[in-house]
């Protein structure tokens, strides 16, 4: 990174971090009175002000339409997330609970072709999330090291559409 | 119609208690750290969130089940950081996965890592 570079503050980046903040801070706070909703407003504001560049990252032109496009995108690819855990986890409890155990486990290295810490950081938790698969590290040249229960996961894992539903979120741009 | 809901939750937390067993009965039957791994963890974030969601049914719609949506989020994401840094961290301190792991593509990586340290 180098030097921190003095950059001017974009005002709409502030008031969506200060918005996103602001409903976080009233949720946990749960006091609607005017002492804390101010207090609030005041450490949302300052937050908001210094540290919005990590709420919305600077990639170049509209990024912040991206990030917004990025979180509606995000919620389907949440619930789709949810279903494969679910569905998964019975797979799992159904091994776990069979009398003969039948595992076959192996650590397969897996390809993604994708790009960017925040793709990369969400698929690999999104693929330990799913029982039967374990991320045990990103090597070189961005490929998973994947820790599988039985064989059938490491060939579900490679055949999936996991990643490619990771890389439709982030729109091919890198984060 | 209360008691309807708090049947769906009392349903939920059983539903969760189960997963809960089911990775602890794995824990105690599966053959080294990495298998186990995958019965705690992965059974747990299952349990867990049906646990808090049927804590979140059974509380309303309040502010408090709203932070237990919180909280359950913060779960989804704290749980396979951990699992993901405990399974690394055991390899690289040399716990040797059970015999039949095949293929582990991992241990060349290791090796090639170790050589080039060596040379």
């Amino acid at each position: 990174m180098g030097l921190p570079v003095k950059r001017k503050k974009d005002l709409v980046a502030v008031s969506l971090t200060f918005v996103a903040l602001y409903l976080y801070w009233v949720v946990l706070s749960g006091i609607l009175d005017v002492v804390h909703l101010s207090l609030g407003i005041l450490s949302a504001l300052l937050v908001a002000y210094f540290f919005s560049d990590l709420l919305m990252q600077r990639t170049g032109r509209g990024y912040v339409s991206a990030t917004i496009t990025r979180v509606f995108r995000f919620v389907p690819y949440l619930f789709w997330l949810l279903c494969q855990i679910v569905r998964a986890n019975i797979d799992v409890v159904k091994i776990i609970l069979d009398p003969k155990l039948p595992i076959s486990p192996c650590i397969i290295k897996f390809d993604p072709g994708l790009s960017g810490d925040v793709p990369l950081t969400l698929l690999a938790n999104s693929i330990t999330l799913t029982p039967g698969t374990l991320t045990l590290d990103i090597g070189s040249e961005r490929s998973y090291y994947v820790h599988c229960l039985t064989q059938h996961h490491g060939e579900e894992l490679l055949a999936g559409e996991m990643h490619l539903r990771v890389g439709a979120v982030f729109g091919g741009d890198d984060a | 119609m209360i008691s309807i809901i708090t049947l769906i939750s009392v349903i939920l937390l059983m539903l969760g208690s189960f997963f809960f067993i089911a990775g602890s009965i794995g824990l105690n039957r599966l053959p080294d750290v990495y298998t186990r791994l995958h019965a705690t963890t992965k059974c747990d974030t299952l349990g867990q969130s049906l646990i808090l969601l049927g804590v979140m049914m059974y509380e309303g719609m309040t502010f408090t089940s709203l932070k237990i949506l919180i909280i359950a989020g913060f779960l989804l994401i704290a749980n396979p950081t951990g699992a993901h840094a405990l399974a690394k961290g055991a390899y690289l301190s040399g716990v040797i996965p059970c015999e039949n792991t095949e293929p582990d593509e991992y241990r060349d990586l290791c090796a090639e890592v170790d050589d080039d340290l060596a040379a």
